[in-house]
């Protein structure tokens, strides 16, 4: 063991040694150790580098606020955790840490020249230098600042861990489990309710692991401790978290917990989650997050070896080592003189108490006098020295009119200080429930929830132990049953909780040429506050954003009161008004793997995939992603490209038949006496003259008259229709019915299902598609007479129950054969099969170049939420006769019929062979330059294998008006002619279609 | 994430609810009997309220029910929720309460 | 007649925990309780109003997920035609709507004492007993799904899912049973 490591005591076990590595270096510590002890109990304080200035910083705390000590720990090449604080990180044998912002070490850093030549590095300093020239900013000023003040570097392989996720919910969600937490949950539990307790640490006890003169009804504090714990997860109604932060309250009492499962482990067993995101639903919250020890604010009081006392003393009685060999302690109320006591029983040399107050003649002061450590009151510091580590503070004793009567030098290791205590608010804040100032306390406290919420304890400014656990159960019990009254009670004892504090900077710490820190993770001064004042920023909220104070990662959870004091002071004013800023979650950073769970790789998001998916993966077809769906865009042979194929196959669709699967177009199944009369109302088309098996093409639009959706409608039954959307539409389509259905014609007797998944739908489409499905249907006539274009039978088809429509999206004598969904597979088989040499399957690439061939508009692609029926060409859709339908009253604007709007053309390259880039614009005056006037723009374009030319749909200004006409399409190498024609390309008559 | 009180299902988490806009608009029984103004009014006008607004929700991953709440903007707390065709309650009536204050 | 075709439902690997079950009838039964009332004769139907719960009975059940909307759920054969048709003509001119989506969704099973754990792992809502008890059933939303959830036992559950995603529900569970402390 090393000098600074003791002989006993504390929660740490001395037998089980730990290896680990700080730095490339090796060091040893022992089980119960966190890296931040392990490196104290080998001497080391030096942790890491300022932000700004680079200067040398050891550890503050023994907590989650811990702003200087943020290490990056590395497990393998993907494991790299950055920003860790090493007083979180539980030692396990072999840990391999790296300090941050360093280069080339920590001991020599080039980056310290920053803090010699601070007099140029104020703040706003970026903000007003790095002005010009306008592009240098992004190019080279911000990498270069980013690479000198940063904080770790992400990892650059992909996280290999696993991360769980899961929804709980309880009566009562305890977040700490300190004195008062435990309190609440037992007080909770004796009510019957389900409780959740989860702390941070490792351990359960909070303050209470670091107190050893804590008595609770006559015994030490550790044994209530152990009991409670005993007690609690005897219960099964009692989830006990440890290592689970609450890192967010969110509304209507929901809570982010972050549970770490395996980094405290040596060798995390394979597959076992790294950590679990719990999303905690509780009918009431108790938030027992206890209260940060505030720094003091004076000249050079950032050096390795000045710490909070709170800290030095749990270093000191949780993990067994002594922060120094010769300390001095800076405070202004009495609780931090146990600290002195403690690291003086232990061995401690206490040079000094360098007392802000004027007086210090509590049992604690008292006891120090008598352990003989000299105590000096009004006193104020002037300063540090030291170069990697403090090793003299310069003392002084206020002479009450401004100045200093003495000046005292004192030798030392360590300097502990302490301003007393800041309450935890941040969850009471997350909630946003309303802090008040409390002037007795120097604190912000709780006052008015927003949620069922209770605060108790320390984040309450509750200091006392037998207050704090009275606090806890009158809470617990409260918020598991509603009404007060509880039947438990205990005797209790702990040092202080005398709640004295002291905020901003000592007296005098402006007369220093060193700088006083207030934000010791973003490197904020006083002077760098008052700077700010001077600049006229006069709301907090505002100082924090020109001085980054409270902006770092610890989310100035040791600095927030001090700079508003020092801000209130400068301008004169009492804290409450200069106001606070809001808490957000995370509490402490949570990694990303936490959030996103299993939501990654494969289950990222849903892949469907229709029931003849195989077999065209077996086909070696080519996906797209369509919504969540994966469609066949072509099925390439033989190492053809996408043109080839795409060519191939339209060519094949044309002179014979082709076949494709149209399982995933949205279907929906209106049903009722109603039906007919609720589409009347909703599309534009009229349906009531629409009889039984025959087909419509049907165009919804919005209240605001541009088209939604479109498709083909099937009259199945007087009261039943089968209405087909576009693939990506079916959803909203359903949700936009159901509103109309729900919400504006309740009366009407109509029900809407979606039948999307239920059938298979498989488009057979080409010349000889007729004869090629005779004789694989039954009881259905598939013959040109008995059924027509646009028609719907039903029947068997392969022996299976389902219908064939009569409908063709290519142009061609075509078929939509839908089968329930299972025998899709089998029914595609067999009409593949039959088909032999004259059947092709194709996918939806062919699918858009024989619609464009045909005009046939995508909505979505050939439409964009500006345009309605008439300027889609599709006005001879609209049934005139209807009195209204949605999208109606719009359409009769005289906007809707202004003869300039953008109507849908066909556009062909003069040249006859350029393919116009979709989205391309078009103008009217060739050779323009920027800014041009523009008329319209490219919505669909594909070569035409069966016309052997470019065909192009484009939606310009007043475009049925130009047939003939020559536009361009400005591109970078210059204008593309273009003439303007009929959106129909193929066959125009439609013969094809009704053969 | 909301906890939002479906009035057929009860209390469901905000991920199985759709977001309806303003409620107790009624469109109109005849637009063709409206002027563009009257029109554009139903059509795009809408209360931007701060406090308690009267909204529409759909338990859309639920029972699919349509219906209406009342939610004060600035603090996401639900004064009440009720069917569609419902009249709008008093909010202050029926105001649930939130932890006690300490 | 050709011969008929196999059904070929979606793949499912059974686990300890997880069966799929097999091929079944579904109809959406869209009714007011006149219509129920009406139907019972062919179909077991629910006799009280209450949201969210299923009334079965042997091997046919009746699942409320909406106030005027019921999952019929029955043995495959003889097929949805027949239920149809009889339920068509035990509610005769009643307003009603049934639609069949036998193939629409899949059914699987979720079940052993940690069922409710796993299912939480990607559902939010509580399924303490007390608050979903046996019987309980409803449509709700596992990740990016939405599923039909009901409790048939304390530890079983009957999930519906649309066919399409029944992969990612399926792959979803497991990897989430899988990241479970019992099964280290």
């Amino acid at each position: 063991m090393s000098v600074w490591r003791t002989p006993g005591g504390g929660r740490i076990d001395r037998t089980q040694r730990r290896k680990f590595r700080f730095d490339g270096r090796d060091y040893q510590g022992v089980a119960g150790d966190t890296l931040a002890s392990a490196l104290l109990a080998n001497g080391v304080h030096l942790v890491g580098r300022s932000f700004k200035y680079h200067r040398p910083r050891g550890l503050l705390s023994a907590g989650a606020e811990e702003p200087n000590g943020l290490v990056t720990v590395r497990r393998d090449a993907a494991r790299v955790t950055p920003n860790l604080r090493a007083t979180q990180v539980e030692l396990y044998e072999g840990l391999d840490a790296l300090s941050q912002n360093r280069w080339p070490s920590l001991q020599f850093d080039v980056g310290r020249i920053n803090d010699w030549l601070s007099p140029l590095f104020p703040a706003g300093f970026y903000y007003k230098t790095f002005m010009w020239p306008k592009g240098a900013w992004k190019s080279l000023y911000e990498p270069v600042i980013r690479r000198a003040a940063g904080l770790g570097v992400a990892p650059t392989e992909p996280d290999p861990d696993r991360y769980a996720q899961c929804y709980a919910h309880c009566d009562v969600l305890v977040a700490g489990g300190g004195a008062a937490g435990l309190a609440a949950a037992l007080a909770a539990a004796d009510e019957g309710a389900r409780v959740i307790l989860c702390d941070e640490q490792n351990e359960f006890g909070g303050a209470l692991l670091s107190d050893p003169q804590a008595t609770i009804n006559g015994a030490g504090g550790q044994a209530w401790v152990d009991q409670a714990l005993a007690e609690l997860s005897a219960n099964p109604r009692v989830t006990l978290l440890a290592r689970t932060t609450a890192f967010g309250y969110f509304p209507h009492n929901l809570l982010g917990l972050n549970e770490r499962l395996t980094d405290h482990l040596s060798a995390p067993p394979a597959g076992r989650a790294r950590e679990r995101l719990w999303q905690v639903r509780a009918r009431s919250v108790v938030l027992a997050t206890g209260a940060i020890e505030r720094p003091v604010v004076f000249p050079g009081n950032d050096r390795p070896g000045i710490l909070l006392a709170g800290a030095a003393r749990t270093f000191l009685n949780r993990y067994g080592v002594r922060v120094g060999t010769r300390a001095v302690l800076v405070t202004a109320g009495d609780d931090a003189y146990q600290a002195a006591l403690d690291l003086h029983a232990a061995g401690v040399s206490i040079a000094a108490v360098a007392d802000l107050r004027p007086q210090a003649e509590g049992a604690l002061p008292t006891a120090a006098r008598r352990a003989g450590i000299e105590v000096l009151t009004s006193a104020t510091v002037l300063g540090t020295l030291g170069g990697l580590r403090v090793n003299e503070i310069v003392l002084g004793e206020l002479d009450g009119t401004g100045g200093v009567r003495r000046k005292r030098t004192v030798r030392c290791d360590a300097v502990l200080m302490s301003g007393g205590y800041t309450p935890s608010v941040h969850l009471f804040s997350q909630s946003r429930g309303k802090l008040a100032w409390n002037e007795p306390l120097q604190a912000f406290l709780p006052d008015r929830s927003a949620e069922r919420e209770r605060s108790v304890g320390a984040c309450r400014g509750i200091y006392d132990l037998a207050g704090v656990i009275d606090d806890g159960f009158a809470a617990g019990a409260e918020a598991a049953s509603g009404r007060s009254g509880r039947r438990r009670s205990v005797s209790a004892h702990s040092a202080g909780g005398d709640g004295s504090a002291f905020l901003g900077a000592v007296p005098l710490a402006g007369a220093s040429s060193d700088k006083s820190f207030v934000d010791w993770q973003h490197d904020v001064t006083v002077k760098d506050l008052l700077l700010a004042t001077r600049e006229g920023f006069r709301s907090i909220e505002h100082v924090k954003r020109f001085t980054t104070t409270g902006m770092a990662t610890d989310q100035g959870k040791t600095s927030n009161l001090n700079a508003l004091s020092i801000v209130a002071g400068a301008l004169e004013v009492p804290i409450p008004q200069v106001g606070l800023t809001s808490f957000r979650m995370p509490y402490t950073p949570t990694t990303f793997g936490s959030f996103a769970g299993a939501s990654r790789g494969d289950l990222f998001d849903p892949v469907r995939k229709t029931p003849m998916h195989d077999w065209a993966a077996t086909e070696g077809a080519v996906f797209e992603d369509v919504g969540l769906w994966k469609r066949a865009r072509y099925f390439p042979r033989g190492g053809e490209g996408m043109h080839e194929a795409v060519a191939r196959e339209c060519l094949a669709v044309r002179s014979a038949c082709g076949i494709f699967d149209a399982s995933t177009l949205g279907k929906i199944e209106v049903v009722g006496a109603d039906a007919a009369e609720f589409l009347n109302r909703l599309y534009v088309n009229n349906w009531s003259n629409l009889a039984v098996g025959r087909c419509r093409y049907g165009i919804l639009c919005r209240e605001d008259g541009f088209v939604y959706d479109d498709g083909v409608v099937a009259r199945l039954a007087p009261d039943r229709f089968h209405v087909t959307t576009t693939t990506g539409g079916a959803a909203r389509v359903l949700a936009m019915m159901e509103d109309y259905r729900q919400t504006e014609w309740p009366e009407l007797a109509v029900w809407l299902a979606s039948t999307t998944e239920q059938w298979a739908v498989i488009a057979v489409q080409g010349p000889k598609s007729r004869d090629l499905l005779q004789g694989l249907v039954e009881d259905i006539d598939i013959g040109a007479a008995a059924l027509p274009h646009m028609s719907v039978a039903h029947g068997r088809i392969c022996g299976v129950p389902g219908m064939v429509m009569r409908v063709s999206f290519s142009g061609e004598l075509g078929f939509e054969v839908n089968v329930p969904a299972d025998y899709g597979l089998g029914v595609w088989r067999a009409i593949h099969a039959r088909g032999e040499k004259d059947i092709t399957p194709y996918g939806t690439e062919t699918m858009h170049v024989l619609r464009a061939e045909k005009g046939y508009i995508i909505v979505g692609q050939d439409t964009d939420g500006t345009v309605t029926p008439d300027d889609a060409g599709l006005a001879w859709a609209i049934g005139k006769s209807k009195a209204d339908f949605v999208g109606k009253r719009s359409l009769q604007r005289a906007s809707m019929h202004a003869p300039m709007r953008k109507q849908l053309v066909g556009l062909k390259s003069r040249d006859g062979r350029t393919i116009l880039e979709e989205g391309a614009q078009v103008a009217e005056i060739p050779g323009q330059k920027p800014p041009m006037r523009l008329i319209g723009h490219v919505s669909s374009s594909y070569y035409s294998a069966c016309l052997a030319h470019p065909i192009a749909l484009a939606l310009v200004a007043g475009g049925r008006a130009r047939m003939g006409t020559t536009l361009y399409v400005p591109m970078p190498g210059g204008d593309i002619e273009v003439e303007v024609v009929p959106p129909v390309f193929y066959d125009p008559s439609g013969a094809r279609i009704h053969a | 994430m909301l906890l939002i009180s479906c009035p057929y299902c009860g209390d469901r988490p905000e991920i199985e609810f759709t977001y309806g806009g303003q409620a107790h608009l009624v469109r109109p029984a005849d637009p063709s009997a409206l002027d563009d103004q009257q029109w554009a009014e139903y059509l795009y006008m809408r209360t931007n309220t701060k406090g308690v607004h009267a909204e529409r929700w759909r338990h859309a991953r639920g029972c699919g029910r349509f219906f209406n709440a009342l939610r004060d903007t600035t603090t996401d707390r639900f004064a009440a929720t009720y069917k569609i065709g419902a009249a709008r309650p008093d909010p202050a009536a029926s105001e649930p309460t939130p932890g006690t204050a300490r | 007649m050709l011969e008929p075709l196999a059904r070929i439902p979606p793949a499912f690997s059974s686990t300890s925990w997880m069966n799929p079950l097999p091929p079944a009838t579904r109809l959406l039964f869209f009714a007011d309780r006149a219509a129920r009332a009406a139907a019972a004769g062919a179909f077991p139907m629910p006799v009280t109003e209450e949201a969210c719960r299923a009334h079965a009975d042997g091997a046919r059940a009746c699942l409320w997920l909406g106030p005027d909307e019921y999952l019929l759920l029955a043995p495959a054969e003889p097929g949805a035609a027949r239920v149809q048709a009889a339920l068509t003509a035990a509610v005769g001119p009643l307003p009603h709507a049934l639609v069949d989506i036998s193939h629409r969704q899949v059914a699987f099973e979720i079940h052993g004492p940690l069922a409710a754990q796993i299912l939480n792992g990607a559902c939010a809502l509580d399924l303490d007993p007390a608050g979903f008890p046996v019987g309980m059933c409803t449509r709700t939303a596992l990740a990016k799904a939405d599923v039909v959830l009901w409790r048939t036992e304390v530890h079983r559950f009957h999930v519906e899912v649309w066919r399409s995603f029944s992969p990612y529900v399926t792959a979803l569970l497991t990897e989430i049973a899988g990241a479970l402390p019992a099964a280290h």
